[in-house]
């Protein structure tokens, strides 16, 4: 006659809890809603600080500037021993005379440059790195190769940029986790009210023989559905506002200094990340407030 | 079956309940339990049903050990009692039918067997056409054969009905008394705690007196005085 797992019952039962504590289940949805909410606020800016780094690392380069003392084939030689130094990516060489071209391209109004000779300038190599982060270790490490003259790197803005992130990072961490407990009381609260209110039905249940588990996955469907309903709230709600920022962004972006990534394309990673969550802080919530009350 | 070997009962705040109990009720009896107010009446019950447990000696319930029976077998071992309060314990917002249908998914029953089980439980306590009453609507005696049917419908090997009678009135209480009387007939085990001796004395039964912790008195057919038996 006993069927192990009721799953319709479970889920009126869930259902029905929710609309019987409106207000708590609002106000528990509403929490969830808002902590994904600055969560996922952090994350996009962090998605986009990390994206423009990484436009920077694409075009950040160093340049390693050759002993004048050596020949162009000489010079040529020394980039079997930089391309073996760990952290560098791409290396291209660089003649003087290319150089002084470079230099001229978009001058050639001034005269001043018109007679320079090549020997102005060095024999130079242009150097990417994989990391940016490391970026001073490996110009270090190449300006002690034998033949390099000097190096040139913006360590400031490369730092920069990472301490940005860095911080980004930090403070999305701290604040999704205090968020997060939050949240997580909040639906424990929720489910305790639900739980108090319905404690002389629990208790005819048990003594009618009803296990815990069964006591249980009523108020379990309760937390995921207000879970999963936070998250979908949540993540429309992050969609819009993600859309109204980047475009005020954009049109106040004279100088093309900052980019946007489209929302669709982190839309499928976010709905996951959200539901994820979502379930997680229900289910964990559900949990934590019935464990007590069913040790009789 | 139930069967209490030297059964010792204390509170954590020191309260020595029960005394050295010994006490076999086989299948099919029908059994009194009668005793003044903190006679340990209560404690038996609350023994009985895994509420509590208890401080020494053994204790059998329907083929369960309480001695060291594991949370898991609880529930299994409680599907084997029906419990009838005092209070009633009716959940006001669901119907009569709806409360006897609410016990029976409490143990995983299928909607199938909870539509053929009901009605015949219905019957046998003369609320068939009640069904869809909510508890406010029904007078007390009524309330108390919803709450019979209720401890009936998971089909129990024993009924234990602490204080049934206590809210209603001599006749209601002659008519609960009779109904529990009936079921025992259709072979059920039933365990009365009671104090009203008048009733008790109505009935050939078999009356176990306690008081103080301690059985004073377990006799078939016996009377009851409300003081010394």
């Amino acid at each position: 006659m006993a069927r192990r797992f009721d799953f319709q019952y479970y889920c009126s039962e869930g259902f029905h809890s929710i609309f019987t504590h409106g207000f708590m289940s609002f106000a528990a949805v509403c929490m969830i809603v808002a902590c994904l909410l600055i969560m996922g606020s952090f994350s996009l800016v962090a998605v986009n600080l990390n994206h423009m780094l990484g436009d920077l690392e694409d075009d950040n380069l160093f340049l390693a500037y050759v002993d004048e003392s050596y020949t162009e084939e000489e010079a040529r030689a020394l980039q079997s021993q930089i391309e073996a130094v760990p952290n560098v990516g791409q290396v291209a060489f660089v003649t003087r005379a290319e150089a002084l071209d470079d230099f001229r391209a978009g001058r050639e109004d001034n005269p001043l440059l018109a007679d320079l000779p090549d020997e102005v300038l060095r024999d130079r190599f242009e150097i990417h790195v994989d990391d940016i982060e490391q970026l001073q270790a490996t110009s270090e490490q190449v300006d002690e190769i034998t033949g390099i003259a000097d190096v040139n790197a913006a360590y400031d803005i490369a730092q920069g940029f990472v301490m940005v992130r860095n911080i980004a990072a930090g403070v999305a961490i701290v604040l999704v986790t205090m968020l997060a407990v939050v949240s997580l009381f909040i639906i424990a609260n929720t489910i305790k009210l639900a739980f108090f209110y319905r404690r002389e039905e629990i208790a005819i249940m048990k003594m009618c023989g009803a296990t815990n588990a069964f006591i249980r996955w009523p108020f379990v469907v309760e937390g995921m559905i207000l879970g999963m309903t936070g998250a979908l709230v949540a993540f429309f709600a992050q969609w819009g506002i993600y859309e109204l920022v980047s475009k005020a962004i954009i049109q106040n972006n004279g100088l093309s200094l900052i980019t946007v990534l489209p929302f669709t394309s982190l839309a499928w990673q976010f709905l996951l990340v959200f539901i994820v969550a979502g379930l997680l802080i229900g289910v964990v919530g559900s949990v934590l407030a019935i464990r007590k009350f069913l040790q009789v | 079956m139930i069967r209490f070997i030297d059964v010792y009962k204390e509170y954590d705040n020191g309260t020595k309940a029960l005394k050295g109990i010994n006490l076999r009720i086989d299948d099919g009896e029908f059994v009194f339990l009668v005793g003044p107010s903190g006679s340990g009446k209560s404690t038996i019950i609350k023994l009985i049903t895994g509420e509590i447990g208890l401080t020494e000696g053994k204790l059998m319930v329907n083929g369960y050990s309480l001695n060291n029976i594991s949370p898991r077998q609880v529930p299994l071992m409680r599907r084997t009692l029906g419990i009838i309060f005092q209070d009633f314990r009716l959940i006001d917002k669901k119907t009569v039918y709806e409360n006897l249908s609410f016990a029976m998914r409490a143990i995983g029953a299928s909607p199938r067997d909870v539509k053929r089980r009901i009605p015949y439980v219905l019957q046998l306590v003369g609320l068939e056409h009640k069904a869809d009453r909510y508890p406010g609507q029904l007078s007390g005696g009524e309330q108390q054969r919803v709450a019979i049917a209720r401890a009936l419908v998971n089909n129990p090997n024993m009924i234990i009905a602490d204080e049934p009678t206590g809210n209603l009135d001599p006749h209601r209480s002659l008519e609960i008394m009779m109904l529990l009387e009936r079921i025992n007939d259709l072979g059920t085990t039933v365990l009365v705690v009671t104090h009203e001796k008048s009733l008790v004395n109505r009935f050939t039964k078999r009356v176990v007196a306690i008081e103080d912790g301690r059985i004073i008195n377990d006799e078939t057919g016996g009377y009851y005085n409300g003081e010394k038996v």
